[in-house]
């Protein structure tokens, strides 16, 4: 073996331009963005502010940024996958050879997934969580910055396959024994297996620190059933996190061990079971599900009780409903393949678990549907993507419950009937939630609103492009159309096809129109302030505070009283038409910023890297390197700054100044 | 609130309380908020070798004409293997009695005693690998031998890194003595040496005992 392992220059692919074009330009923007940056003098405040924070907040909008950036890079994919199915119809052959297109509907799924979906969910959740729960940060602000540089070193492994070899061609899930050396020796299938590694390593301390935060540090007074239910349905997620993610590391750690040292878990040969793997990763796939849904429905919660200007109806079974999809989500796993000879009995109870999970689910949908039902609806972009959601969701769960019936199964397992279902669930489900958030708390987080009208412009090119996109892939999947074709032989099916093609580009507007909207409200951001903290008439903790919030949240935390804390606290100050009593100030100590996790991260890529190419000397540097990098860290002295009392008491009293005078216009205009 | 006034000394990010409620008088105090968390790792490392246990049981008759578990365990072995891996659990107990009397010669030397066992554990083990090896009974001979290199490795693989940790722990008691930080962790670290001691008790009984059941 070579100094360099399997690393030559071949790895690089001078024979296809698209990925050779594709990673050009990509670098060149990255370089000179960096440089950009250098010029204008803003690299120490993102080293500060950003990189090596331990803000909850900071670390919140730079998991949403890294799935904003995936997103684009998993929809180019995903157009690309739709214009060779319009164009490799009968006697064309497209423009994207088999090996290439299978590299890419993996790619889209894997990215998709795990560094779209996964972050942006995290990131509400790191941004949201401690403020509704009335705190300063999370219980591990340190190995909060520790998960997301995992998390972007996984991401950073992924697409450096685009220009340094290949990715793996196997679908999202690899599963064996296609992904086995025998059927994928390249280094596709041993990028997605280390990338996925790392990134989990990231998710799992991610889950340990929120389910700590909110079990063990909430405001005074903040029981469990005063919780809001976003913080509820991240407790389930993160439940659900800590319990299904080993399993995942076990099945890829036995998929590496039989792929680098010659193990025999999933194998044809040498007694090997490839259903095992089946087993495991459904086991951690189907969960993995619910959490990206669950804190999806969280977000729905808190818009439609924000703007019907009512309590959430139902609290109690809301949360009683997120509890039980905790936990029947982990007894649902073999629906995934009852084709693949488990026995009418076993098909039968999955099937039926499969079917159960739908109720909670409903009793939420109603739920929801009461608390708009006679409240004072305000129509902004959230209660948009709130109702679009409702219309889509409860298709994609009703086509949901046709799969779990195991005879229509086996009709329509693996059709794009299948693909439809699990992207308008998701689409419908998770991505007009997380728009919705997006467009929610960004006032929170950035201190102006994002225009109304692009933004609901941005609405309809999802929701409209949804349905192009993904309807007429149900009619093909009844049709027999399977999923995953690089070329389609019936040309009968070119119109759907081409309609499905329209439906992508619209989505694509969409998020052009996303960036538009966010580049014209910064330029316009002064006539959208965000004065007084509390842009929407919030109901919980979060819009207590200024935006953006002080690094320390509150001055000091809230003692909590009823279900509705902030709500509950606004009524009385409004009734009474003063605040509460100027509270007795302390000096505020914080976490230091570290660079660990920056650093961590950069010796874990270096050691992914080397694992994938098989340069063993550079992996074990990495991994000494991650080892001196904790040490040194475990042996700091200085744990936590103290931000003086002045300081506090001076914010805390420019924020009663502005809400006084925010108090006096709302008793002056009643 | 009484612990809450002293919390600057014991480097507390929030006012928190010593309350072991459910916490709703307030955020806890690091000395509950860090056990807490690390309770919670060690619980999403058990569901892990829960998934190895599951793989082992799918696989253990999956020889392919190759050794079987009762021609290649030896119950003496695992024994002496066991005892060690044992005692040294109750020594580390006796490391943490020590810690907590500030004590700093017996903490070191129980410290030591524990590693040291716990160098004589990964040793057999690794015999016992190496003797399997050479034996033409390696990983890649079957798919049980997959299976139980898999999950016995990644137990020798958790001790090894309990080891290092033993190691990292002594070297910063002497350097930093007993603070509260470096007590919670200590406490991680015992809560950890506890549980891989769990967990080889299930390997014992599941791998070793019943595979060489006459």
């Amino acid at each position: 073996m070579s100094f360099f392992g399997r690393l030559t220059w071949h790895a690089i692919p001078f024979d296809q331009p698209i990925p050779l074009i594709t990673s050009l330009v990509v670098t060149l923007a990255l370089v000179g963005l960096a440089i950009w940056v250098w010029r204008k003098g803003w690299w120490p405040y993102l080293w500060h502010e950003y990189i090596t924070s331990t803000d909850h907040k900071h670390i919140g909008i730079m998991y949403i940024v890294l799935a904003l950036l995936m997103l684009v890079r998993g929809f180019a994919d995903a157009i690309m996958m739709r214009a060779q199915q319009s164009l490799a119809i009968g006697a064309s052959q497209g423009y994207l050879p088999p090996e290439h297109y299978n590299q890419i509907f993996s790619a889209h799924g894997t990215i998709m997934i795990f560094f779209v979906a996964m972050p942006f969910v995290i990131g509400f959740m790191n941004f949201v969580v401690p403020l509704q729960l009335g705190v300063r940060d999370v219980a591990f602000p340190t190995m909060n910055n520790v998960s997301f540089w995992l998390n972007a070193s996984g991401a950073l492994l992924v697409n450096l396959s685009l220009v340094l070899g290949e990715f793996a061609r196997t679908g999202w899930l690899a599963f064996p024994p296609l992904s086995e050396t025998q059927f994928s020796p390249g280094v596709g299938v041993d990028y997605y297996l280390v990338a996925l590694q790392i990134s989990g390593v990231g998710t799992v301390l991610t889950a340990v620190n929120f389910v700590t935060t909110i079990l063990k540090t909430r405001a005074p007074g903040m029981s469990y059933l005063r919780m809001p239910v976003f913080c509820w349905t991240a407790l389930a997620s993160n439940l659900i996190m800590l319990a299904a993610f080993p399993v995942l590391t076990v099945a890829l750690a036995q998929l590496m061990l039989d792929r680098y040292l010659g193990f025999h878990f999933f194998t044809n040969d040498g007694g090997g079971n490839s259903m095992l793997y089946m087993n495991l990763i459904w086991v951690w796939g189907h969960p993995e599900v619910y959490i990206l849904v669950l804190p999806a429905f969280g977000i729905y919660s808190e818009v439609a009780a924000t703007f019907s200007g009512k309590p959430l109806f139902g609290y109690r079974s809301m949360v009683f409903a997120t509890l039980t999809i905790c936990i029947i989500s982990y007894c649902v796993w073999l629906h995934h393949f009852f084709t693949m000879g488990a026995g009418g009995d076993i098909n039968a109870v999955f099937g039926i678990a499969s079917m159960i999970i739908g109720i909670p689910t409903g009793v939420k949908i109603y739920n929801w549907l009461f608390t708009m039902y006679g409240g004072r609806v305000r129509f902004t972009v959230p209660v948009y993507y709130l109702i679009g959601f409702m219309l889509t969701f409860v298709v994609g769960g009703l086509t949901g419950v046709l799969l779990a019936i195991p005879p229509v199964d086996f009709v329509v397992h693996n059709s794009l009937f299948l693909v439809a279902h699990f992207h308008q669930v998701i689409i419908g489900g998770v991505v007009f939630a997380l728009m919705a958030g997006y467009t929610y708390w960004f006032p929170k987080a950035f201190g102006f609103t994002l225009d109304e009208r692009l933004g609901k412009a941005v609405f309809w090119c999802w929701f409209i492009g949804f349905h192009l996109a993904f309807m007429p892939l149900y009619v093909l999947g009844f049709w027999g159309a399977t999923r995953r074709m690089q070329h389609i032989n019936d040309p009968t099916w070119a119109p759907w096809l081409n309609v499905a093609l329209v439906g992508a580009v619209i989505i694509g507007l969409g998020i052009v129109l996303t960036v538009v909207q966010l580049l014209y409200s910064i330029k316009t951001r002064d006539q959208r302030r965000d004065i007084t903290g509390d842009p929407w008439d919030g109901r919980t903790l979060e819009w207590l505070t200024l935006s953006p919030p002080p690094h320390y949240n509150f001055a000091v935390l809230p003692d909590v009283h009823g279900e509705e804390a902030y709500w509950t606290r606004k009524q009385t100050a409004i009734k009474e038409e003063k605040l509460i009593d100027e509270p007795n100030y302390q000096p505020i100590e914080m976490p230091v910023n570290t660079p660990t996790g920056v650093i961590v991260a950069f010796f874990a890529s270096l050691c992914g890297f080397a694992v994938i190419w098989y340069i063993w000397w550079l992996a074990i540097l990495g991994l000494i390197g991650a080892f001196a990098i904790f040490v040194w860290y475990a042996w700091r002295d200085e744990h936590e700054h103290i931000i003086p009392i002045e300081e506090v008491r001076a914010n805390a009293r420019e924020r009663r100044r502005i809400r006084m005078e925010h108090l006096h216009t709302i008793s002056q205009s009643t | 609130m009484t612990a809450g006034t002293e919390a600057p000394a014991i480097g507390l990010t929030h006012q928190g309380s010593e309350d072991t409620g459910l916490g709703h008088r307030g955020p806890e105090s690091k000395s509950i908020v860090v056990p807490y968390g690390f309770w919670l790792f060690v619980l999403s490392d058990m569901v892990l070798f829960s998934a190895l246990f599951a793989s082992y049981a799918t696989l253990v008759h999956a020889t392919d004409g190759g050794p079987t578990t009762s021609q290649l365990f030896h119950r003496l072995l695992v024994a002496v293997e066991t005892m060690a891996l044992l005692v040294s659990s109750f020594v580390c107990g006796l490391a943490m009695i020590a810690a907590k009397r500030a004590n700093m010669l017996w903490t070191q030397g129980w410290l030591l005693v524990t590693g040291f066992l716990g160098l004589i554990f990964i040793s057999i083990e690794l015999y016992e690998f190496a003797t399997m090896i050479a034996e033409g009974a390696g990983p890649q001979r079957s798919a049980f031998l997959s299976a139980f290199f898999t999950l016995v490795g990644c137990h020798g693989a958790h001790v090894t890194c309990g080891l290092l940790w033993i190691g990292t722990m002594m070297a910063q008691i002497w350097t930093k003595g007993f603070q509260p930080h470096i007590m919670r962790r200590l406490l991680c670290l015992s809560v950890f040496w506890h549980a891989l001691d769990i967990i080889w008790v299930a390997i014992f009984t599941i791998v070793y005992l019943i595979g060489t059941l006459p």
